[in-house]
């Protein structure tokens, strides 16, 4: 098996975020001769969250490292890969990792592979990924090294580890750069309509909302307050087709609804346990944007709409104007 | 000394997402079955990076708009005739394989190589723009390589909003974890900015536009080099699309009442 290093990153809080502990303790577990390195501000205090099985132990601190930039994030990973000397390099897909890594790749002469759903380490290391937004599954394996390999929850088996690291840790130093400076974050939206991915409901709201209804007029106000108050009912998350979004530039608009809302094709693709699509006749969000979602039903007026039908577990032929003003009766 | 961006976008083509894509393994690797017949469109994310990068320019005087494609040189020529009338730009055509199975690595050299090559571009002006992923290979790491081989450290991926500062530096918005921005304030170009969806509608078509920009496009298309399969070191086993359709009950003659009912028990259950 080739030398792994596991590259973990530290959130703006210093914390190390789930997907990385879920991926140290798995990937540890596969390959227990892996050293694990760690980036970012405070990242020597930070070390003790690493399983005490490990065996070795970078780090990469400094103020530098305090908000996620790429210029120094990408020279903190550089010198602990180099290090390392390791030939393969697992890190969890996370906006700092796939902002840094490919850089580091090129620079380290190595190649890169993200959204990495499954992967077999072994004599040959072997992985698997989606492909056309996915709607195809490839395996396969590289010839170059170093090998960047950024990790989707779930792509190793889950395991077990007791952190607690008490065993030497190095540092590694680096030199960091400052045409970029990280000014803090803010919230892309605010309110009641925010994404959340915790939320065990998606609510899909497509374009029907804003077309004429039977009685030949729009009624944009009542579908805002229809969806704000399922929101509130619920605590679901909102997602949004594109063509809903993209009306912004149009006239008659949900006016909480950005392309952060978007799912399907050029937005996310959530993993809620339950999915509902509201007024998405049509459109493509069943495909796509809704790959990972576990139970799926969907309200519209086409008994026949071609994304809905085997894409969605129940279809309710109906008018979601009404289903929801009575469905949020009920919740409320 | 002028202070206007010379923008590089790179942008190639895709299946048009309504296209059923069905996988094919030939002796050389993946592809799609009929991929040379199938209509294609710009990358979406490439898309919203152009109307960025035009917006941009006409905001910044003296500033310039190029746009990178590779991929095969009909499927280029016929995707121009739609692309070249939305926004102002001088085309970079490169003849090679616009596949999601080619190696990003070997896309990101022919696309670093061609934009060395491209005459009058000042480099330390350059704002290299494209998608923070594609809907083809969706890796998202391109883009960040054709920088790293430019020798431009100062990346941001997944930018919704670029607010240029009067001293020649400029704001950037980045989608991060938990639906939040990361704002940061860079020193000024040359820097990479990746492009999530933005914040611009798309424009409409400008047939003016269009015929200006047509009078370069077929010369670059010519003169395009071809830089073959692109595949690297990779070595796929196998890709195989999975099942994805489910029984759908389909309920035609409820009342209000029972699907209310029905959901409702649905989502506290």
């Amino acid at each position: 098996m080739a030398k792994t290093l596991i590259l973990i990153p530290l959130e703006a809080d210093g914390t190390v975020g789930k997907a990385a502990r879920d991926l140290l303790a798995s990937a540890l577990a596969a390959d227990p001769g892996a050293d694990v390195g760690v980036f970012g501000k405070g990242a020597k205090q930070a070390a003790d969250v690493v399983p005490a099985s490990a065996s070795r132990v970078l780090v990469a601190g400094g103020d530098g490292l305090a908000s996620p930039t790429a210029a120094n994030d990408a020279r903190a990973c550089e010198a602990l890969v180099r290090a390392s000397g390791s030939q393969l390099v697992l890190a969890p897909q996370h906006s700092r990792t796939a902002r840094c890594l490919p850089l580091v790749a090129v620079r380290t002469g190595g190649r890169i592979d993200t959204r990495v759903a499954g992967i077999s380490l072994g004599a040959e290391t072997k992985v698997r990924r989606w492909y056309y937004r996915q709607r195809m599954q490839a395996a396969f394996t590289r010839e170059e090294r170093p090998w960047f390999l950024l990790l989707e929850s779930g792509a190793l088996p889950a395991a077990e580890a007791s952190a607690g690291f008490s065993g030497a840790v190095e540092e590694v130093s680096w030199e960091p750069c400052s045409r970029t400076q990280a000014l803090g974050t803010e919230a892309a939206i605010a309110g009641e309509q925010t994404i959340r991915p915790d939320a065990d409901l998606l609510l899909v709201a497509g374009a029907g909302w804003t077309k004429k209804q039977s009685d030949g007029q729009t009624h944009v106000p009542e579908a805002e307050e229809l969806i704000r108050a399922f929101l509130r009912a619920t605590g679901a998350s909102l997602g949004s087709s594109k063509s809903l979004v993209d009306q912004k530039g149009e006239g008659a608009v949900i006016s909480f609804l950005t392309h952060m809302n978007q799912v399907g094709q050029t937005g996310s693709s959530p993993r809620h346990p339950k999915g509902l699509a509201t007024c998405c006749h049509g459109e493509e969000p069943h495909v796509v944007g809704w790959r990972f979602i576990g139970e799926r039903r969907a309200i519209n007026l086409d008994p026949n709409c071609g994304w809905a039908q085997g894409k969605a577990d129940v279809l309710y032929v109906a008018d979601a104007f009404a289903v929801l003003r009575r469905l949020n009766e009920l919740l409320g | 000394m002028s202070n206007g961006y010379h923008i590089v976008v790179c942008g190639s083509l895709v299946p048009d997402p309504l296209q059923t894509l069905e996988p094919v393994m030939a002796p050389d690797g993946p592809g799609l079955k009929n991929e040379a017949m199938l209509p294609s469109v710009l990358d979406p994310w490439a898309a919203h990076a152009l109307y960025e990068a035009a917006h941009l320019a006409k905001r910044v005087p003296d500033s310039k708009v190029w746009l990178a494609s590779l991929g095969p040189k009909p499927k280029l020529q016929q995707l121009m005739m739609a692309v070249a009338q939305k926004a102002p730009f001088e085309f970079v055509a490169i003849d090679g394989s616009a596949s999601g199975f080619a190696d990003s690595f070997e896309t990101a050299q022919a696309l670093a190589k061609a934009i060395q090559s491209i005459p009058g571009l000042d480099r330390d002006r350059m704002l290299l723009f494209g998608g923070c992923s594609s809907a083809s290979r969706d890796a998202g790491t391109t883009l960040s390589m054709v920088g790293a081989l430019l020798g431009v450290e100062d990346q941001f991926l997944a930018v919704d909003e670029i607010e240029p500062d009067a001293d020649g530096g400029f704001r950037v918005k980045e989608r991060v974890e938990g639906a939040q921005y990361l704002v940061s304030r860079c020193a000024g170009a040359p820097a990479v900015l990746a492009w999530a969806t933005g914040n611009l509608p798309e424009p409409p078509n400008n047939p003016q536009i269009g015929m200006a920009n047509m009078r370069g496009i077929l010369p670059a298309l010519a003169k395009a080099p071809s830089v073959g399969a692109l595949r690297g070191g990779l070595r796929f086993e196998s890709v195989e699309t999975p099942s994805q359709r489910r029984e759908t009950r389909v309920v035609k003659d409820a009342g209000v009442e029972e699907i209310a009912r029905e959901l409702a028990e649905w989502i506290r259950g």
